[in-house]
This record gives structure tokens, sequence and C-alpha cells, in this order.
């Protein structure tokens, strides 16, 4: 038997565990007792979380060696690869979230990422840094130069982010790809924006499926 | 940490008869085993070590016999990867071998004599087979988990996809679902160098002088391939023994060749020839995926939790080889984790370079036995 399942729930607590909102609002969003696939889990605090309090069968695939490793010891099954090629292994449907989080904007080909998301799982979880925030805008037509944020703190050099988009620019694909759009949430911080997402919100979370 | 100080003494349990995969049945077989740790009120805290090609059963604690640590002794211990506090843990010498169970050198009832070449040929499923029997004697229903490095690993591998229901989690260390063409030539190198030692006599050697030319090449030709260009470089280099310059003779005075000549002969003394020509042709025949479709297929079979080890430095067993096994299982959506560690040891990393892969156990058994129903 799974211990999780008798653990208390502790849903409101998320965001002070987890401590990024991004993960509270995906916490929130995944149903219990389903099976999970987290994409550059990192140390996998969120499938640690999600384990633990929605006794879901967690998953995840992270490149970095000693975040693998540090994963693992948190008993965590955790494979080291890279998410580019690491989907293709396994079967249709062999999960009921794929989730993406903060990583989007450093795959090689995004597009075809999402969609073997979408063929291993039965919905996809997306969250990423919305390049249309209002602080990029300004930042980059203030200074002219490759715009540095809060959000995107890199030099255009050092930087992990290939890939730019806004949340106008994930809609776009999703109604060209015909995904059904499930939720949408916008943040700025740990509020929610509801007015002018796309200026307003620094990051943005899709649940979607086919 | 603790040290462990415990005094260990390898036990032996006599059974009846084993059949072999080659049509043959050994009677009476014998296994030699240790124990460490108690086995729990709920009996689901046992843990199977599986001992690496030339390994016995003292893994841990100190020998009653000859006061040396076991050859784990690093990972299996109170507050260690295999916590003894918590769990019970048990290895077992694999049949073929000559540290205690049945093997070439035991003495064949039928004739009073050593078996030697007329022992029957042994697989890797015939020694897990013996091994079920003892976890049967021991009362054991479940076990938590079955681990071990290189040949332990294929063991793992054998016992996961043979007995799925009495295995919880399998760790296999290092190693692969079948040999490669590369894997069995050194084994052949190794056979050949026994073979080729006019103290060999076909096998029949025991009471006489034992091939302890042959079995040293054999140990050095291994040993370096459990090493890595690094760790010679960095153990070794270019030193010379005792000396500054070359003498321009065969005296062994490169550090290596002396390295190399004294593990050979001190192996000769712990190891016998026929036993290391049975089980590297075990090694050598065992394929995981041999009578299925697939490896993906013969592992579909296995319900146990996976957590798959490699080391970069390790050329004998490539990481290659353990993704194999790990894509194989999650093609069939298999719980599996994998790590490859970054170690310069080579394929000995699993022995001697233990604190991250410890961790790596500790937190993967600890979910196992949290997620595990009382047996």
């Amino acid at each position: 038997m799974n211990p999780a399942v008798n653990a208390p729930p502790q849903r409101l607590h998320v965001r002070e565990i987890l401590g990024r909102s991004d993960y509270a609002m995906i916490g929130e969003l995944v149903d219990p007792s389903t099976r999970v696939l987290d994409l550059g889990c990192g140390e996998g605090e969120l499938l640690g979380w999600l384990a633990a309090n929605k006794a879901v069968q967690a998953r995840g695939i992270e490149i970095s060696g000693t975040r693998v490793q540090r994963a693992i010891a948190r008993g965590v099954s955790v494979y080291q690869g890279d998410i580019d090629q690491g989907l293709a292994d396994y079967p249709d449907h062999a999960f009921d979230y794929v989730i993406l989080s903060q990583t989007l904007q450093e795959t090689r080909q995004p597009l075809k990422v999402l969609r073997e998301m979408l063929r291993v799982g039965r919905r996809a979880i997306v969250a990423f840094p919305n390049f249309g925030h209002w602080s990029v805008r300004w930042a980059h037509l203030a200074s002219g130069r490759a715009p540095r944020t809060k959000l995107f703190p890199y030099e255009w050099y050092d930087s992990p982010n290939i890939h730019f988009l806004t949340i106008h620019d994930f809609e776009a694909l999703a109604s060209l790809e015909r995904w059904v759009v499930e939720r949408r949430i916008f943040l700025a911080g740990h509020r929610s924006v509801r007015l002018l997402p796309n200026l307003m919100a620094a990051e943005a979370v899709f649940l979607f499926r086919k | 940490m603790m040290n462990s100080f415990v005094i260990v003494e390898t036990q032996l349990v006599p059974f009846e008869s084993l059949s072999l995969d080659c049509g043959v049945a050994l009677a009476p077989v014998e296994v030699a085993y240790e124990t460490y740790g108690e086995l729990n009120r709920d009996r689901n805290n046992a843990i199977l070590i599986l001992h690496a090609f030339t390994g016995d059963a003292h893994a841990a604690g100190i020998s009653h016999e000859t006061g040396k640590p076991g050859w784990w002794d690093n990972s299996i211990g109170p507050g260690k990867a295999f916590d003894t506090e918590k769990y019970f843990v048990v290895c077992a010498n694999i049949l073929g071998g000559c540290r205690g169970t049945t093997g070439p050198g035991s003495r064949n009832p039928a004739t009073g004599c050593p078996y030697a070449m007329s022992f029957p040929s042994v697989t890797v499923a015939d020694m897990v087979r013996l091994q079920k029997m003892l976890i049967d004697h021991l009362g054991i229903r479940r076990l938590l988990a079955v681990t071990g490095g290189s040949m332990g690993g294929m063991l793992a591998l054998e016992w996961a996809v043979s007995y799925p229901e009495t295995v919880a989690a399998a760790i296999p260390i290092a190693a692969t679902a079948r040999h490669s063409a590369m894997q069995i030539a050194f084994n052949e190198t190794g056979r050949q160098a026994i073979m080729a030692d006019p103290d060999w006599n076909e096998g029949d050697y025991y009471g006489r002088k034992p091939p302890g030319r042959g079995l040293a090449v054999a140990r050095m030709v291994g040993h370096i391939t459990y090493m890595s260009d690094d760790s010679m470089r960095e153990k070794f280099g270019r030193k010379l023994r005792e000396k500054d310059r070359p003498g321009f003779d065969f005296s062994g005075e490169f550090e290596v060749e002396s390295y190399l000549r004294y593990r050979g002969t001190q192996f000769v003394d712990r190891f016998d020839a026929n036993s290391y020509l049975y089980i590297t042709k075990a090694m050598d025949y065992f394929d995981l995926g041999a009578g299925y479709p697939t490896l993906a297929a013969s592992l579909e079979r296995a319900a146990a939790r996976f957590l798959v080890i490699s080391f970069t430095s390790d050329w004998l067993y490539p990481s290659y080889q353990s993704l194999e096994i790990v894509n194989a299982l999650r093609s069939r959506n298999r719980d599996v984790a994998y790590c490859e560690l970054p170690s310069n040891y080579g394929h000995d990393a699993f022995l001697v370079d233990v604190a991250e892969q410890s961790d790596l156990i500790r937190g993967f058994l600890a979910s196992t036995f949290r997620g595990q129903s009382p047996a």
C-alpha cells in the first residue's frame, strides 16, 4: 500500500513547500493517483511533493548528473537523459500528465518536444517565462540590446534560452496544432493575472491535450 | 558512520538436488552464505547481495576465519548504503564458485574425486535458481531488493525476470543484459591463459600443482579491464620500482608490472582455475533477452522497481549497456531510475568509489521500503 494515500491533504501548503509559483500551480492542476512524467525535473522537488501528497506515480527526466543523484536519493525515479531525445522510448499514453516547467525555451526543437509530450501523455502541462512581459519589452526598447530582466537574467552569449516565446505565441501554436487548452494560468510572482496577460504576466502555465 | 567490527562466519546449507539448464541434475549441492542484520517480523526487509565474478559470500563484517573485512564492507553495515540496522542482508557464493558453494573443485559423490571438468556447465539462471532455494530456506518470501555489480548485476536482472513475484526492487550496477564481443574476448583470453598452462592438465590438477601461472595471467588481464586509463596513470604512471632508470631486463620494473604480478599471484591462492573457466563461460552465455522477441519483452516480466547505475570511466561494462536495460524498461513503462556516476576508477568504481552510489541506494531502498506492503 502506498503510504502517500494516507497522507493528509496539504494542497494549500504547496506554495510554502515548493517556493515556486509555477510548481504551486502545477501541484494544483494534477489529479491524485495519476501517472506523471516531469521533464527537466531538477532534483525531483515537484515529483517528490506530488508522490507524497497526491499519490502520483512519479517519473522524471533530467540531464544534470548531480541533480539526478539528488532526485534518486530523495526516492524519485529519475532517468538521466536529455528531453530532446529522451521521450522516444516511452510508449504512447504512458502517462496522464507530462510536465515541462521552465524548460521549453531551452529545448532545441520545442514543437517536436511538445508533440512528443502529447504522444506519451494524455495531457501536457507547460510552464514558461513570458517573453512578452512589459519588463522585457521595455528593456529591449530602452537599451536596444538583448533584454536582460529578472525573468531573463542572462547575457545573450551565456543564456540557456534558445527559443523565446510569449503567451500569444503559445496560444497561436496551440490553435495551429488544434490542441485543446483546458486551463491557462497567468502569474506575476504568486499573484494571478487576469488583465492583459501577455503584457502583465511573468509566467504562464498551460494545461492542454490533443 | 560506524566501522564494522562485527565478526561473521560463512555458513553452509545443503540441498538435495538442483536441475540445471544443461539438462543435468546436480546432487547434492551446497551453498555458502553470510547474513547481516535481522529479518523483521513482516519479513519484508531482506536484501540479497550478488557478488561479482571472483567474489564470495563474505560481503561485510570481519571474517571469523581470516580476520579480513568483506568485499563490500564499505557499503553494507550500520548506517551504510545497505543499512543493517534496517535491513536483513544476505550474500551467497555462486554456483560453480570455489568459496564454499558447490563447484568444479567439489567432490563428486559418484567418484569420490573432485568434479574438475566433469562438472556440468552452469548458467546465470542456474545460479539464481540455487539462490532462490536458499532464500526459501531462510523463510524469506519476498526480497526488498536484489543487487550487485558487474556479474552480480547480471544475476540481479535474472532474479527480477525469473522471480517477479519475489523481487520488489533490483539494483544492477555496472552490468549488462548480455556480454558484448569485447567482453567475451577478454574472458576467452583468460580461459586460454589457464588452459595453456601445462599444470592445468585438462582440469585435473586437484591435489597437485594448480595452473598458477595461467591463472595469474588471466587475472592480470582481468585486472586491467577493471581499471581505467586515468586511474592507472594516476596510480602508476611510468614509475619504476626502487630505481630511477631502466635496467634493460624483464624483472617487472615498472610499478604497474609488479602490481599486476602481485595481484595475479595473490589471486592464485584464493581462486580455483576451473571455477574461472565455468563462471566466465556462464557470463558469456548470459543473454537476458534470449528466448524472447526483444530484451524489453523479457524485462516486461519483471515487476520490480529498478535503479540502474553505471560509471563514466567503466569501459568494460560501458554505460550504453546500462542504457539498453533502462530504455527497454522505459519502453514498457516500468519504474526505473538511472544515473551515470562520475568516477575515474573504471569498472572497479562500484567497489571502491561508493559515496555517491551509497546516496542513490539509500534513497531508492528507503522509498521502496516505504511503498512495500507487509509480506
